[in-house]
């Protein structure tokens, strides 16, 4: 299957006449104000880092505000509530709608070309992970404008945040609009997981995959696993603000520190989330400036799956003051400690390369020496509130302000700065001006340093975080002062480069890139709409430096998938770890569904936030009506059984079950789902211990019967759902959608007779935490089973029509796999309420 | 009945300063801060010359030893330094897992949005004496501070005595200081907790045991009698404006409980938790323009009170020393 690298080529020469037109047509991107429409990642990526780009500069002009105030003691520029909700926004946006929105963004932007793959597997879904997070975010953002914005600072501490303190909408936008803008960034990295591990260039082992796509799984499975805790944690507060459910209500037996651990095992990862991509770009760049291959690849590749373990165990840290444990201290301060290795390796990785190379003295190389220096510095900050007794005093004070924003911005906005001199060639073959570049670089450098160096000294010298003025007796006016101007030298260096960018883009012609920096990566290839002409077979870390004739070769059609087989949009599938062609994949094409989706959503979370419940549902079922139409026109059985993807070179076409990339992008999706099972579990145990007898005095729990009789039926609606997936394979239709509608009634009457016992038992979620828990994990609960209805009866619709085939049948296997979740995932509910108080 | 003269901030520049510390907590802390700034900045120049070093123009491509710099410098370094960092910094840490020992003079401390409830107990009658916004110590004694909150989470932190401990509603967090030399110390509420989470500061006065004694126990007394005609309408007016609603004076009025207790706030060096200094004028200003001083607090402005009413509710409340 996969030929060695001789004269033999996949492709012989010359090509068929009208097979490039073909090629062309299939991957139009569409025009004028159909653009919305499109769904290929490369065009979906431009808008996404745009937009990123557009959170960037606001929340920064938010960040100047907070600086203008605090230039001078008692100052009155602004109230101390508008000073809270700009510090809030601030954070937030920088967070939730700049930092990690704008590291996906350059990755499915990049991907695609640099793992060689026409497009990633899920096009359709990018569109609407984008478009949820465009409308959500800007909406979001607009609050400020009403001064309706959230308050409570972005990590939003109940009770702070609770409905007796914050009685107002913002606390409610934050929760719903966040907790939306979470679940595109879920979705972006369900399509980043399974697009860098199925569609990369034959031959482009695990151990061969540029450096940039391993940090992009890494971080992409970091996102699967942490932001579900969040995501918890919002659901969580938001139901105690609007149903009185006391979670984090001391008084009712919650506890304000569970949302500091829900938050943080989320907030913690998500600083890694952000640095690890930035960190893959400059380890992409480093050996292209310094023209030599990387120093220790496997070593760099270790150190980013190590720092993605250490990441979910420092959490507590974050709440070194909170009164904790002393043995919990203990390990979150080894695990920080711990944390600092693998970036050390990095670090060193780099500068090795630097050594052993000619560097060249041009824009990306004075970023990347920019973000060496304030990064190592941050770097070094990071271990000394890692000491225990040194964060108990510098928490929460300006040395804390200045730490994270040397190793946000020194690890993630100036490597991402880098990036974008660097790949900006990519967009239309223009670069960025290097002799703007410099001011750029200085202004933004010098600063830099000027704004956030002098706040570590204002830290020890006892300014607090989040303090809207202070006295003017502290001996903090002088360097409050200096931060001040340095912000706005920053801002002027930020502000050149937008000039710039915006001069690029506004470039009329479109001319080749070729490849600027003598880059060894496959992005660096001629590429069109379709990618690449074809898709190259890979043999070295370095493609382009290890094969010079690649490019001419790819252009003139010589390598796999010259053209398009179906007349539709295609790519190559390969395996996982040594990326073998598998099969050839039809992709989806453009569409609206997924845009109106993406508006259906954002208008349901954004307009129940404002009580407009009608209107809401009303987008609701927008969306859901949408996905629905988008989804049936997928599945389809495929156009040939097999394809020649190159001379004599027979692929089949799609595949199902475990060979299919939707099979998979659904067991990342049951692990998003299962974490936030396992957060909200967290928090039932957690009330649980705390309690002092369980059930508290006034609750109790059903017998025995109920769930036993629960559970028989959940595990009976599994075995009919393995049996119509049984009946599909021999070709039995009928058998197939009785046994779904007998496994529907099974799971619904399940979840009945489990919330009927509850009710029985007198549940009263308002009483007490702990049966908010229990409420809490049955609704999770009575929610998939909502789920499952609709699918069940989708499937079932398939079926009717005629569109569920032995060939075709990704929805009913799909359907079984998260049906089989949500039995596992009732056992495991039922099973925790019922047994806590035995122990 | 004030022991300690007033010291004007603006003499202390530094009185809320990590690097100056006044308690032993503090005093390893700052040691260990001096052991990680040196060895930080050594670091990082050694870091940054390798860098430097690394991209001297060059002819050709220089041999590298991938192993040594991995190895050697992405790994051994980073773990012998922070093992050594480790050991030392648990060697030092300042008793954080100490109990209180035997002779620890015991406070609570409760705070609110935006103003601490301080408590200590009478060692004549055991009574718990209720103050605020205020926190005095003897010094040499180590004293346990019970910190709980009652309503958002707040967090203690006085620089010069320890690191913060965060005030947690449904909890009583502990905090072991000991001042070691008299003096006034600023502190301030170093969690978010609302709008005037910026105007919540903490003034501690540490004096020899002696003349802290004496201060408890004028503290543990009733309000003064007010001796004179002005004073006396002063007094009336706090009832008849109903501050007596929140404010509790010991002696005069006892069931408000929702602010500071004001029995002998003419005894403290900063009024509003630290907004204003406690001299001629203040009182008067932060009665009449509560939301103009610290906008959001939980108080009212009065506006309208008349000027002879504010003058004299003003002087009353300045003579509770």
């Amino acid at each position: 299957m996969t030929p060695p690298h001789n004269d033999k080529l996949p492709s012989s020469l010359p090509r068929p006449a009208g097979e490039l037109e073909r090629l062309e047509r299939a991957w139009k991107p569409p025009e004028g104000w159909r653009r919305l429409s499109a769904v290929n990642n490369s065009q979906v990526g431009m808008f996404y880092i745009a937009t990123a780009l557009l959170f960037f500069v606001l929340a920064g002009v938010l960040g100047l505000m907070m600086r203008a105030q605090l230039a001078l003691p008692d100052n009155n520029l602004m109230s101390p509530s508008t000073y809270n909700q700009v510090f809030t926004m601030h954070g937030t946006v920088m967070m939730f709608l700049f930092a990690v929105p704008v590291v996906e963004a350059v990755a499915v932007y990049l991907l695609p070309a640099m793992l060689g793959a026409r497009d990633l597997p899920f096009p359709r879904l990018s569109a609407y992970a984008f478009w949820a997070y465009a409308i959500g975010g800007i909406a979001f953002f607009c609050t400020i404008f009403f001064g309706v914005s959230p308050d409570g600072g972005w990590y939003m501490y109940p009770p702070l945040t609770g409905k007796a303190q914050s009685p107002g909408l913002g606390a409610d936008f934050w929760l719903l609009g966040i907790g939306f803008i979470e679940i595109s960034a879920i979705a972006g990295a369900i399509e980043l997981i399974i697009g860098i591990l199925f569609t990369r260039a034959p031959g482009m082992s695990l151990g061969k995959m540029p450096v940039f796509a391993w940090a992009m799984l890494v971080t992409a499975l970091m996102i699967v696993f942490a932001f579900p805790a969040i995501i918890a944690g919002t659901l969580l507060l938001e139901l105690e603000r609007a149903f009185d459910w006391p979670f984090f209500i001391a008084e009712r037996g919650g506890d304000p520190i569970l949302w500091q651990h829900l938050f943080w095992f989320f907030g913690h990862p998500e600083v890694y989330i952000i640095f690890l991509p930035a960190a893959g770009m400059v380890t992409m760049m480093v050996p292209t400036m310094a023209r030599t291959p990387l120093v220790g690849y496997r070593a760099v590749v270790i150190a980013l799956v190590a720092v993605g373990f250490i990441s979910f165990a420092v959490w507590m840290h974050h709440m070194f003051t909170a009164g904790l444990g002393g043995n919990a201290m203990l390990i979150a301060a080894v695990a920080s400690f711990a944390v600092a290795i693998p970036s050390g390796t990095q670090v060193f990785s780099w500068i090795a390369t630097f050594w052993k190379g000619r560097v060249q003295n041009s824009s990306p190389t004075l970023f990347l020496l920019g973000f060496h220096f304030i990064f190592v510095l941050g770097g070094l900050t990071g271990v000394m509130v890692a000491v225990l007794p040194f964060d108990w005093q510098v928490h929460d004070t300006y040395f804390i302000v200045a730490h994270l924003h040397y190793v946000l911005i020194g690890g993630m906005v100036f490597p991402v700065f880098a990036g974008f001199y660097y790949w900006a060639p990519l967009l239309n073959g223009h670069r960025l001006s290097e002799r703007l570049a410099r001011w750029v670089f200085g202004l933004m450098f010098a600063g830099f340093n000027l704004a956030f160096f002098p706040m570590h000294i204002t830290g020890l010298m006892g300014m607090p975080r989040r303090v809207y003025t202070y006295a003017g007796d502290l001996g903090w006016n002088g360097l409050n002062l200096l931060s001040t101007v340095g912000a706005f030298i920053f801002a002027l260096g930020v502000l050149l480069f937008f000039i710039d960018a915006i001069r690029l883009v506004m470039q009329k012609t479109q001319v080749p890139h070729g490849n600027p920096w003598g880059a060894s990566t496959l992005e660096w290839l001629t590429q069109d709409d379709y990618g690449v002409r074809s898709i190259p077979q890979i043999d070295s870390h370095d493609p382009l430096w290890s094969r010079p004739s690649l490019e001419a070769e790819v252009v003139a059609g010589r390598y796999f998938l010259p053209g398009t087989l179906s007349g539709e949009r295609e790519t190559l599938v390969t395996s996982w770890r040594v990326a073998e062609p598998r099969h050839l994949l039809v992709l989806p094409t453009d569409s609206w569904w997924p845009f109106i989706a993406a508006a259906g959503t954002a208008g349901f979370f954004l307009l129940l936030t404002v009580s407009q419940v009608a209107i809401a549902l009303t987008c609701g079922i927008v969306a859901v009506a949408s996905i629905i139409i988008w989804l049936w026109q997928s599945d389809n059985p495929p156009f040939a059984e097999k394809a020649e993807v190159g001379d004599g070179i027979f692929l089949p076409v799609g595949a199902h079950g475990a060979a299919s990339h939707s099979w998979w992008a659904m067991v990342v999706l049951l692990c998003v789902d299962a974490s936030v099972f396992a957060s909200l579990a967290f928090a039932h145990v957690h009330v649980a211990m705390a309690a002092e007898v369980c059930p508290p005095p006034g609750a109790s729990l059903p017998l025995w019967g109920w769930p036993v009789a629960a559970a028989v039926l959940l595990l009976a609606g599994s075995a009919a759902m393995a049996g119509a997936r049984a009946l599909l394979g021999r070709g039995r239709k009928h058998g197939v959608w009785l046994l779904v509608l007998l496994a529907l009634l099974c799971m619904l009457a399940a979840t009945g007779l489990d919330g009927w016992g509850q009710r029985l038992a007198g549940l009263e979620p308002a009483a007490n935490a702990w049966s908010a828990t229990v409420a809490a994990l049955l609704a999770w609960q009575g929610f998939h089973a909502a789920v499952l209805l609709l699918m069940g009866l989708y499937v079932c619709a398939r079926s009717w029509r005629g569109r569920l085939l032995p060939q075709a049948r990704a929805s009913l296997d799909n359907t079984a796999l998260l049906w089989h979740y949500v039995t596992a995932q009732g056992l495991a509910g039922m099973g925790i309420i019922h047994l806590m108080p035995v122990f | 009945m004030n022991p300690v003269t007033p010291v004007t901030p603006a003499a202390l520049p530094q009185l809320q300063s990590v690097l100056s510390p006044a308690g032993t907590a503090a005093h390893t802390v700052a040691e260990i801060s001096w052991v990680l700034f040196i060895g930080a900045a050594l670091i990082f120049a050694a870091v940054m010359a390798l860098l430097v070093w690394a991209l001297r123009r060059q002819r050709k491509a220089r041999p590298v030893h991938g192993t040594l710099w991995l190895w050697g410098g992405g790994v051994i370094f980073p773990v012998a330094v922070l093992a050594a960092l480790m050991v030392y910094s648990l060697q030092q840490a300042p008793g954080w897992l100490a109990t209180a020992p035997p002779n620890a003079l015991h406070i609570s401390i409760t705070a609110h949005v935006w103003w601490w409830e301080v408590r200590y107990q009478d060692p004549l009658t055991g009574q718990d004496v209720t103050l605020a916004n205020e926190l005095r110590l003897p010094v040499g004694r180590p004293v346990s501070l019970g910190l709980n909150s009652a309503d958002v989470i707040h967090s203690f932190w006085v620089p010069a005595l320890a690191g913060k401990r965060d005030m947690v509603p449904g909890r009583v967090n502990h905090l072991l200081v000991q001042a070691s030399q008299a003096g006034v110390y600023r502190g301030q509420c170093a969690e978010f907790c609302g709008a005037q989470h910026a105007r919540m500061a903490l003034h501690v006065v540490a004096s020899a045991p002696p003349e802290f004694d004496a201060w408890l126990a004028a503290q543990a007394r009733p309000a003064a009698i007010p001796g004179n005609a002005l004073l006396v309408q002063g007094q009336q007016a706090f009832m008849a404006q109903r501050c007596n609603a929140c404010h509790a004076v010991r002696g005069v009025a006892e069931e408000g409980r929702l602010g500071p207790d004001l029995t002998h706030v003419g005894s403290r060096l900063h009024l509003a938790a630290g907004t204003l200094p406690n001299q001629h004028g203040t009182m008067a200003r932060w009665i009449a323009d509560t939301q103009g001083v610290k906008p959001g607090a939980r108080m009212p402005s009065s506006p309208d009170i008349d000027a002879a009413t504010l003058n004299a509710l003003a002087a009353w409340l300045e003579h509770l020393k």
